[in-house]
């Protein structure tokens, strides 16, 4: 008999090794908030590195983040954002219910997701066609030998506070670095982006085949958490590379 | 938590004879199984075939030590053969045997559950761990890894063996750990039974707890740095390293922000085993069971704090080192009280020197060893003459080999009789007890001497000083004697579990609800009848015990009247 559910009325079904319907939503929630903490602390140390280096080289740092677009940063922030808020509501809905419109969330969510993922995907590339790609093909400056390097900051703070133009690089090898830990760091979390949409769909595929996995809010609770996590994770990406200050 | 347990056993009465072994036989109900008794017996499998190829790797490193020049290997191979050695026994047994085996195991047993609260999550883990062992073995077949455990950069971005293969391997196994971790953490805080309130729970149950935190906090941060060192070889990225204006030293630091936690995660559950046998055969109640469950915690939270020790000559200001050394010496109040309290605990007991109970005394005496010589390391100025040397190998194999191994195995002899249902031979028992404590003194105390003396670690020659070989050759022969030690149970117990005598479900008369309310082995479900916990723990007496063991003596019919 081991492994199999048993159902009391018409509710949840509840696993066998837990007593009721509460205890097994709380272990689920539980177990997602320590797992949580792990990823706090794997993102953790990334930020770590890069605050320290971007301590110790900081004038460079900031010079090689004016080529990183914050436009597309901004426009991804938006795009998550509001994803958020959409699996916020797609949990709303499954408490209340209503699998229709919590359908519809989690389908707006996967959109973002994808899009995000699309403009991300643009980025990269434009960084790859400026040299900035951090291994051997890596030439710093290359590219605004020719074009101007556009910058909010040029345009937006009093005059004092622009760089001068001998020290328009910094030292390319620190720049190296800041790009290789901008990759990682997005990259990473790129990956987990990646996996919110994996989680996404087998959620909402699961819904829509009405598998006996999931009769409650409680999946859709968990997948909300993960991705409220990612999005946290870019709230902080997004100001400490595209918007550092001088 | 309120309702009753098992109201779905009523439907099938379980028969006496029915247990979690004989439930299926396949080889599938194996490998497919999410009973949590199983999975702890796929992971007691899979760690003693990685212990074998660490303790390969050691003989192997110990026999090319027995000349000042040398003997077997050359320096390359030599360097991947202790990397093999360090990596399979810390990534791969150390921290993962007592919490896998005995702590799947036992923890539902425990706290009266049916279960872990995620058995599939569990399941998973177990395959995880095989797959990061499996990429491990590949990266050493492929040639090897030579960096050794710690990974330093930029020694292991720049050189050319099969690091970033064995580092894949390391990381999937760091996420087994930490599904593990996940799933402990949700049991329990969730799955207890009626009436086990926290201050009910078996100190095992406390030190488990403390290590899931740490696994949690600390494993992911290890994970990222080693793959980190991953993305710099395999992308060409650079993080660590120096021609970019990064900073090596940072490696050690996020290594070390894990490494020293990990100490912890193999040493703090050895201690919740300690605490379970001392209390069984000693017949007495804990002393200061809220000391010792919040030394763990504690233990787990400052554990945190004092990674700097490892790195005293790493460019560390002396202002860091003292702040590191002082918060060192401050961690080492908690795990002194717990011997304390486990000697106060033997005070005025009714001791009995079974087998469990030797491995336990054992740990007690290496632990405290291992213990005090870490406080010469703590502090700056010997550590200064000591890092390096063998003093520090000898320094953690007294934690780690005479702490946590000597916890495994008298775990493992504990609940032997749990888990199969079966008695091994208790006097062999006791004599391969005997031969791992003398072994083991024979092995790593020389090594205490020979560091002390200046013979550096990780060499494989001491030619330019050729009047250590004496101590040498005395570590070679005592892990000879070691190796038997540890053979010995292998043998005996693998005996027991197809010809032992069977066992009843409490053949120690201890407390706990694994021994007092369910069988051995116990069923799938593990309980029989609904659990309620109405006593604290270790509800032991000592002078019941010693009345008992009089009348034994005086004549045998009073033996009936034992309960
Ligand atoms: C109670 C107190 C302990 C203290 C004060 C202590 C202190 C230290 C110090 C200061 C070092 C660094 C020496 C150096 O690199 O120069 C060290 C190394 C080490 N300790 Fe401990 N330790 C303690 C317990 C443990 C335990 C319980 C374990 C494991 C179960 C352990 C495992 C290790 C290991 C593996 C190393 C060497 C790591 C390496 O360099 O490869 N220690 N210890
Ligand atoms: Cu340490």
């Amino acid at each position: 008999m081991s492994g199999h559910a048993h159902a009391q009325g018409d509710g949840p079904e509840v696993y066998f090794q837990y007593e009721d319907i509460d205890q097994q939503q709380e272990s689920y929630v539980v177990g997602m908030w320590a797992f949580l903490m792990t990823e706090v602390m794997f993102f953790g140390a990334l930020f770590l590195i890069y605050t320290l280096y971007r301590w110790k080289f900081h004038d460079t740092f900031f010079l090689a983040h004016e080529q990183l677009n914050w436009k597309m940063g901004g426009l991804n922030t938006a795009v998550l954002l509001f994803s958020s808020v959409m699996v916020a509501f797609a949990v709303h809905f499954a408490q209340k219910g209503k699998k229709t419109a919590q359908l519809i969330c989690l389908g707006m969510t996967l959109m973002c997701a994808f899009g995000f993922l699309v403009i991300k995907s643009f980025e990269y590339g434009a960084k790859g066609d400026h040299k900035l790609y951090p291994n051997y093909t890596f030439e710093y400056g290359a590219h605004d030998k020719d074009h101007k390097v556009e910058s909010w900051w040029d345009d937006n703070l009093p005059a004092f506070m622009h760089i001068e133009k001998k020290e328009q690089h910094g030292d390319p090898k620190n720049a190296k670095l800041f790009y290789s830990i901008y990759f990682t760091m997005t990259g990473l979390h790129g990956l987990h982006v990646v996996i919110g949409i994996i989680a996404i769909t087998s959620l909402m595929v699961l819904i829509i085949i009405k598998s006996p996995l999931i009769t409650d809010y409680v999946p859709t609770e968990l997948v909300g958490l993960y991705w409220h996590f990612v999005d946290l994770v870019w709230i902080f990406l997004y100001p400490l590379f595209y918007l550092i200050p001088r | 938590m309120s309702a009753t347990l098992i109201d779905n056993a009523t439907a099938e009465q379980p028969r006496n004879d029915r247990n979690y072994l004989n439930a299926d036989h396949t080889l599938k109900s194996w490998l497919l199984t999410v009973d949590h008794k199983r999975i702890g017996i796929l992971y007691l499998i899979a760690v003693t075939i990685f212990f074998f190829i660490g303790a390969v790797a050691a003989a192997m490193i110990r026999y090319e030590l027995t000349s000042p020049h040398g003997i077997l290997l050359s320096s390359e191979v030599y360097n991947k053969t202790f990397s093999a050695h360090g990596i399979y026994m810390v990534f791969q047994f150390l921290v993962v045997a007592i919490p896998a085996v005995l702590g799947n195991f036992l923890i539902p047993l425990m706290i009266g559950a049916r279960d872990m609260a995620f058995p599939r999550l569990n399941l998973l883990s177990w395959y995880m761990f095989m797959t990061g062992g499996l990429l491990i073995t590949l990266s050493f077949i492929l040639g090897g890894v030579d960096a050794g455990w710690t990974f330093y950069v930029p020694l292991s971005t720049l050189s050319e063996t099969q690091i970033s293969l064995c580092l894949v391997g390391i990381f999937i196994t760091g996420f087994s750990s930490i599904f593990t971790a996940v799933n402990f953490i949700a049991t329990i805080h969730k799955m207890r039974a009626p009436g086990m309130t926290w201050y009910r729970l078996p100190l095992y149950i406390w030190s488990h707890y403390s290590t899931a935190i740490v696994i949690l906090l600390g494993t992911p941060v290890v994970a990222i740095t080693l793959f980190l060192v991953v993305v710099e070889r395999g992308f060409g990225f650079g993080i660590f390293s120096p021609e970019l204006g990064g900073d090596p030293v940072l490696f050690q630091h996020l290594f070390w922000f894990y490494s020293h936690p990990a100490v912890y995660i193999m040493i703090l559950p050895a201690f919740g085993v300690i605490s379970e046998i001392i209390t069984c055969f000693s017949r007495r109640p804990i002393f200061g069971y809220r000391f010792i469950a919040y030394s763990s915690v504690a233990i787990a939270f400052l554990g945190f704090l004092v990674w700097g020790h490892h790195m005293f000559l790493s460019s560390q200001s002396v202002l860091q080192g003292l702040i590191f050394s002082i918060i060192t010496w401050i961690l080492a109040v908690p795990s002194a009280i717990k011997v304390f309290n486990w000697t106060t605990t033997m005070y005025k007991g009714s001791i009995h020197f079974s087998t469990p109970m030797l491995y336990a005394l054992g740990f007690m005496g290496l632990f405290l060893i291992g213990g005090l010589t870490g406080l010469h390391l703590a502090s700056i100025d010997t550590d200064v003459h000591l890092t390096g040397t063998y003093f520090i190998v000898a320094h953690f194999h007294y934690v780690m080999v005479g702490g946590t191994i000597m916890g495994y195995l008298g775990g493992i002899h504990f609940w032997f009789p749990k888990m199969f249902g079966r008695t091994y031979s208790e006097m062999w028992g006791r004599i391969s007890a005997m031969i791992v404590f003398v072994g083991f003194n024979l092995t790593f105390f020389p090594q205490f001497i020979v560091g002390y003396l200046g013979m550096p670690r990780r060499y494989h020659y001491y030619y330019f000083a050729p009047e250590w070989q004496f101590y040498h050759i005395l570590s070679t022969a005592g892990s000879t004697v070691l190796g038997i030690g540890f053979l010995l149970p292998g043998i005996y117990l693998t005996y027991a579990i197809f010809k032992g005598k069977k066992a009843g479900p409490n053949p120690w008369g201890a407390k706990g609800l694994e021994w007092e309310q369910a069988g051995s082995p116990p069923i799938t479900e593990n309980f029989e009848k609904p659990v309620l916990v109405l006593e604290d723990p270790y509800n032991y007496n000592p002078e019941e015990d010693s009345k008992m063991y009089e009348h034994e003596v005086e004549s045998a019919d009073m033996l009936g009247g034992r309960k």
